[in-house]
């Protein structure tokens, strides 16, 4: 260590350190820095003890408050919760037609309902519940399987197609492949293309063909006017919506071997009350009946 | 008529003056200032009782409004996002009003610096005000300047304490009324008051009268004109806004210096003799403790007391006033010139007076023309024109609005008809405090019809919401355009909302997406 240094216009000793020339002033804090200074360390102390700190091997000294923010979100959570118990208790009491209803409890349902279709619905059909190719849009107005409360109430419980639930929606359109004739299936889906407008330039004895194919084989779950049938899920052939394409190409490969959407039942998963709400979310999309 | 020797001289000296210049880390000096009077004196009274009284007062006016909105004139209700001034409510997305009063503050503020100097430091800021008031408390208790001196100075004792005790108990009692006055504000005052003594009142109603207390307490009573030299930042920026055109107090040493206590010897002896008798009672007033005959400082929030003192003596020892006066510089300047014949030689108070011993016409007196030069104008015009713009747009402002959110995720939706849906949250913003019927209608956009999420009774093209009062109401609306109908991809259309009853009505421009059309 060098000599002390003295300042010789302040009387101040410096602290040795010098930058080109210019050295720096040993000056004592300021006194209200220093016992503010001692105070946090002294309110450091405390707080090591009054809260957890220390980590051990496998946990923490707990400190004599007794603090934990586990028990804090969990005491938010549990007043959330009761806060939400009277709607959530109204909604289970009553029917989705009667939830609708009621202004309050419809904007209470419809949020709850959207929470739970973000976390449940929206790697099918979109976070939007706009759909895609094979996943159905929910806020248009065609329906595979009715678009009443109580349908969609029903679809949401038990699912489309699944089988460990026995009161499933099912149907199974079959493969048209093994039944008709290759040029048969062609001027059946000229024919259902005329509903969309792509049949192109089909010849009209293809069309007027594919009419005669259609009433005797698809007409009996399609329906004679080809506007389908809720009972079986069977799609409506004439309005502006197509599942898998409209093009009679499309058509073509659905009639030669069909797809099947297969949505889970959400019933025993969710329980009653959310699928409730997920309904009343789904049905006020804009597409509901 | 008295004589120089008879006049007190007081025993007072600055804290700070350019003599004994001290060291910026010194501890306080006590200040006892004297209680002066005169016309400065009896006008910041009146300032005091005026400033003290809307503060007090305000929150206790009431306003009727009907029976959908609170009648406290004066209300920051912070909880619902209102704030009520009068016949005027404000919503929060109008604070631009607020900002527009900030603006004219702050014109104002320039434009009575550049005219008449630090006038807001010296009569109606808060600190100003209620230092005034602690010292009224603190000489009722303890007596005047001499008094004081002498308690402080004294050992403790049964009466030094009784008067201590006091003097902080009557402090703190005004300090719990300032900021208990202050959350009368921000809820409605009389239920307040009784919950605030039932124990009734939020938490922070509590904490916020405290830290008021111990601010009010702390600043007014201990700290006083620390606060001013140190902490504000406005002795710093005031001092950039005066000119050599603003009034400020200042000593006209031009007529005062030489200053002398034995002004007939001095004269007998053939000195030349200033007005100032150097009786220190401008010292001696002065809440800041500094000598006002030192110049222009920092320190000085122009009180004037020093020139109710000053003129006092005058008045007793039978010289003009205005030995301390407000005065531009320019007029000290030129008057300065005078007595110093150009500054070629020291200040010689017969200069500047006739051969009656009365001030020579040729000494240049303040007139309020002054006041009128270009950038106090300006300052003026500015300060008008943001006031005539607000008054404006509160007079035209809409207490009808529509917002609309056009659905993004999905834009647009394919009906089994081939129509096309888009789907809109409409918000109608009521902001009267009273109910309303409210049409909204499209206009534009053929064939398009509406409905609404939860409504009946639409028609094809409006419907009815009854809006409540002084509130928002958010509606989810679907539009639906036939295919035939569509044209393009993005088609312009409007929202129109109109109060059924009155004549109020607002728009929003909206788009209709469609898909692109196949072939």
């Amino acid at each position: 260590m060098s000599d002390k240094q003295i300042d010789e216009v302040t009387g101040v000793s410096t602290t040795g350190h010098e930058w080109d020339g210019i050295r720096e002033l040993d000056n004592p804090m300021p006194r209200w820095w220093l016992i503010t200074w001692y105070v946090t360390i002294a309110w450091s102390v405390a707080y090591m003890i009054a809260y957890p700190a220390w980590p051990l091997i496998t946990t923490a000294t707990s400190g004599l408050l007794g603090y934990s923010s586990r028990a804090e979100i969990r005491a938010e959570l549990d007043a959330a919760e009761l806060a939400r118990a009277d709607y959530v208790a109204a909604v289970a009491a009553r029917s989705v037609e009667e939830i609708l209803a009621d202004d309050r409890l419809r904007t209470f349902a419809a949020s709850a309902g959207a929470a739970a279709f973000r976390v449940n619905c929206v790697q099918c059909h979109g976070s939007g519940a706009q759909g895609s190719p094979g996943y159905p849009n929910l806020n248009d107005d065609d329906w595979l399987w009715g678009g009443s409360p109580e349908d969609i109430r029903a679809s949401i419980a038990h699912g489309i197609r699944f089988a460990e639930d026995p009161d499933t929606r099912y149907s199974e359109m079959p493969a048209f492949a093994d039944i008709l004739q290759r040029n048969e299936i062609a001027q059946v889906a000229s024919f259902v293309a005329t509903f969309a407008d792509t049949a192109g330039n089909a010849s009209s004895e293809d069309i007027a063909a594919g009419r005669e194919v259609f009433a005797q084989n698809c007409a009996s779950c399609h329906g004679e006017d080809a506007k389908g049938d809720r009972e079986f899920g069977a799609p409506d052939l004439t309005d502006a919506i197509w599942f898998y394409g409209s093009t009679p190409s499309e058509i073509a490969a659905q009639v030669r071997a069909p797809r099947h959407g297969v949505m889970p039942a959400w019933g025993a998963r969710l329980g009653d009350t959310t699928v409730k709400e997920l309904t009343v979310y789904v049905h006020s999309l804009g597409g509901g009946e | 008529m008295l004589d120089t020797s008879e006049i007190e001289t007081f025993d007072a000296t600055a804290v700070n003056s350019a003599r004994t210049r001290q060291s910026l880390y010194a501890a306080r000096k006590k200040i006892f200032p004297k209680r002066a009077s005169g016309q400065f004196r009896r006008f910041k009274w009146l300032v005091m009782l005026v400033t003290l009284g809307i503060y007090y007062i305000t929150p206790w006016v009431r306003w009727d409004r009907g029976p959908y909105a609170p009648d406290q004139a004066v209300l920051v209700d912070l909880a619902n996002r209102r704030f009520y001034f009068f016949f005027i409510e404000i919503w929060p997305q109008e604070f631009y009003f607020v900002a527009g009063l900030l603006i004219m503050a702050g014109f104002g503020l320039f434009l009575v610096t550049s005219t008449v100097g630090r006038a807001w430091c010296g009569y109606t800021c808060p600190q100003t005000v209620w230092v005034d008031l602690f010292l009224v408390v603190e000489r009722a208790i303890e007596g005047d300047r001499n008094a004081r001196i002498k308690l402080d100075a004294a050992p403790w004792s049964f009466d030094k304490l009784t008067k201590r005790v006091s003097k902080h108990a009557i402090w703190l009692a005004i300090a719990v009324a300032t900021g208990g006055a202050w959350i009368f504000y921000f809820a409605d005052a009389p239920s307040l008051l009784r919950d605030l003594f039932t124990g009734h009142a939020a938490s922070v109603a509590y904490m916020t009268v405290a830290v008021l207390t111990g601010t009010t307490y702390v600043f007014g009573g201990l700290m006083r004109e620390q606060v001013c030299t140190y902490m504000c930042p406005w002795p710093r920026i005031q001092a950039a806004m005066l000119d050599e055109n603003s009034l400020t107090v200042t000593y006209n040493d031009w007529r005062g210096e030489p200053r002398n206590r034995g002004a007939k010897k001095a004269a007998a002896a053939g000195q030349s003799v200033g007005d100032c008798v150097d009786c220190n009672a401008c010292v001696a007033v002065c809440p800041m403790g500094i000598d006002i005959r030192d110049g222009q400082q920092l320190e000085c929030i122009t009180c004037a007391l020093c020139i109710d003192a000053c003129d006092s003596v005058m008045d007793k020892i039978g010289k003009d006033r205005g030995l301390i006066a407000y005065a531009t510089l320019a007029e000290y300047e030129s008057n300065m010139a005078l007595a110093t014949a150009g500054g070629t030689s020291a200040i010689d108070p017969k200069k500047v007076r006739d051969d009656n011993g009365k001030l020579s016409d040729k000494v240049v007196t303040f007139h309020w023309k002054k006041l009128l030069r270009p950038r106090a104008v300006i300052y003026f015009a500015a300060w008008s024109l943001v006031g005539l713009a607000l008054v404006y747009a509160l007079m035209t402002r809409d207490r009808l609005q529509v917002n609309v959110l056009a659905d993004r995720n999905p834009q647009f939706v394919v009906l089994s008809d081939g129509s096309i849906r888009n789907g809109y949250t409409v918000k109608l913003l009521n902001m009267i405090p009273e109910p309303r019927t409210i049409t909204v209608s499209l206009d534009g956009l053929p064939g398009a019809e509406l409905s609404v999420v939860g409504m009946d009774q639409t028609t094809a093209r409006s419907f009815e919401v009854e809006a409540d009062p002084d509130q928002l109401t958010t509606l989810k609306v679907f539009v639906r355009q036939p295919r035939a109908d569509v044209a393009g991809q993005t088609q312009h259309f409007t929202f129109i909302v109109e109060d059924k009853a009155g004549t109020e009505s607002d728009r929003y421009d909206a788009t209709f997406d469609a898909p692109e059309t196949r072939r």
